[in-house]
């Protein structure tokens, strides 16, 4: 596909349940109790469980490739966290192609849900025709 | 600065705590990369598929032979987005003695500085990882920037660069920036109740932590945060951006921001100009009593005319409230409280 700057990725949207937050805390490793017990969450000041930052990476990931295509070469992933994302919230990726050089292109993405941005991030991936 | 701060040895000025700090961090990196760390287990098929299971990645060259055989990569590969995964220390797992990350929490955690936030993180992937192949981790001490005021507290900002390595050969790196604060008094935390925002989802550094980060979660729920509408989202954009914007009707500047120009006209549309930053003092006060989550009392909070010609308040930094006076001449500061908000302040003109 040919790719332009200011083309739109189509948005993705992804059901933060309860079992998906807890699924991609235990498929990333990371066992921290506020990502699977809601009780410990509630004592540390959070509303409910809430989404951890390495699946942020791989959501940010998916929504990129889905796009690219399976051939496109991920090379980078720079992101920053805002709002958390909490069980039983909805996260929408929107994002656009920022640069392209070349075979490199850029996209800037973010995800949001019903409190705010959640995670901004800038994806860096190479595209060989 | 002429607080006095208390340590958990004892109390101690804060120029002596800062001057400790910013030696031992320049021992931390001097003393360079931590050994490398391998993960439990080599590159293997089944994380994968349960990864990109719940994710719902369904790229064919993580699960798909033939489909791999076909693609760029000629084999399976694993999602570089995993990488991280690799080395996580699972239930258990405590970082090795020599991780630079663990050193500056221990010492931040002496001084004070018990809570933790990240702030980003970058990722840079050399190649795709193949199954089999077995990663380890080594992490410098790249940057340490303190005390900072934040409205979580006084803080530092410590980031660390970690590198993947298979053999010898560089695979990956992470730059990953946290803060490590002083939660503030329980007595200046109450009154704020939709802050919990702040800081839930950001993660304490590296995923593990052998000291809790609860203390932090429930002092970042205190900051009092500013109610963003369509008409002054540009506002707080612009500061994250590190932008003073001021909402233009025509040739008319208004700020506060509002959803229509002065005249009333329902049918215009603002946009905004960058002001320059520079104005003078119109008014101030100095705020003694009560407690403002994340504010050290006594504070100056200083109405501005910009240059521009409207008013913006904000807290002013750099002056002591006897030295502030009506005509002072400012600039516009910044004052980052998070990725989510920033929140507008003035420091003295030199």
């Amino acid at each position: 596909m040919t790719i332009t700057v200011g083309a739109e990725l189509p948005p993705l949207t992804v059901e933060a349940t309860p079992t998906f937050v807890v699924a991609t805390a235990l498929a990333t490793r990371d066992f921290q109790d506020v990502h699977h017990d809601r009780d410990a969450a509630v004592a540390r000041g959070s509303r409910d469980i809430f989404l951890n930052i390495l699946t942020d990476t791989g959501l940010v990931q998916r929504f990129v490739t889905d796009w690219a295509g399976p051939d496109a070469l991920v090379r980078s992933i720079s992101l920053r966290l805002g709002v958390p994302c909490y069980a039983g919230d909805t996260l929408t990726f929107t994002g656009r192609v920022d640069e392209v050089d070349g075979d490199e292109v850029t996209v800037a993405v973010s995800g949001t849900d019903g409190l705010g941005e959640h995670v901004s991030a800038t994806v860096r991936i190479e595209v060989t025709a | 600065m002429t607080a006095t701060e208390r340590s958990a040895t004892g109390r101690v000025t804060e120029t002596d705590a800062g001057g400790r700090i910013e030696e031992v961090a320049r021992e931390i990196a001097a003393a360079g990369p931590s050994d490398p760390d391998p993960a439990r287990d080599p590159v293997n098929q089944a994380m994968i598929n349960n990864w990109v299971e719940v994710i719902g990645d369904a790229n064919p060259v993580y699960t798909d032979p033939a489909a791999a055989a076909a693609s760029v990569h000629g084999e399976l590969v694993a999602p570089p987005a995993m990488t991280q995964v690799w080395t996580m220390r699972g239930l258990h797992g405590v970082r090795p003695p020599d991780d630079p990350l663990r050193r500056m929490t221990d010492l931040l955690d002496e001084a004070g500085y018990t809570s933790v936030v990240a702030t980003d993180s970058a990722q840079t992937y050399h190649r795709y990882l193949r199954p089999g192949e077995h990663v380890a981790a080594s992490a410098v001490l790249e940057d340490v920037v303190g005390p900072k005021r934040t409205a979580l507290g006084e803080g530092w900002f410590v980031a660390t660069r970690t590198t993947w390595y298979v053999g010898d050969e560089a695979v990956a790196e992470m730059t990953f920036r946290i803060l490590k604060f002083r939660p503030p008094e329980a007595g200046a935390a109450a009154g704020d109740t939709d802050g919990d925002a702040a800081s839930a989802g950001r993660e304490p550094a590296g995923g593990k932590r052998d000291t809790g980060p609860g203390r932090g979660e429930a002092a970042a729920a205190t900051v009092l945060r500013p109610v963003v509408t369509r008409d002054n989202a540009f506002f707080w954009e612009g500061l994250r951006a590190g932008e003073l914007r001021i909402q233009r009707w025509g040739g008319t500047l208004r700020h506060p921001p509002g959803p229509m120009p002065p005249d009333g006209d329902l049918d215009a549309e603002p946009d905004y100009v960058v002001a320059a930053g520079t104005g003078t003092v119109y008014s101030f006060v100095v705020h003694h009593h009560p407690p403002v989550p994340g504010k050290r009392l006594p504070f100056v909070l200083a109405l501005v005319e910009l240059d521009e010609g409207v008013r913006v308040l904000g807290q002013l930094h750099g002056a002591e409230p006897d030295e502030v006076h009506i005509g002072l001449p400012v600039e516009a500061s910044f004052d980052r409280i998070d990725d989510d908000l920033t929140l507008p302040a003035w420091k003295v003109r030199s």
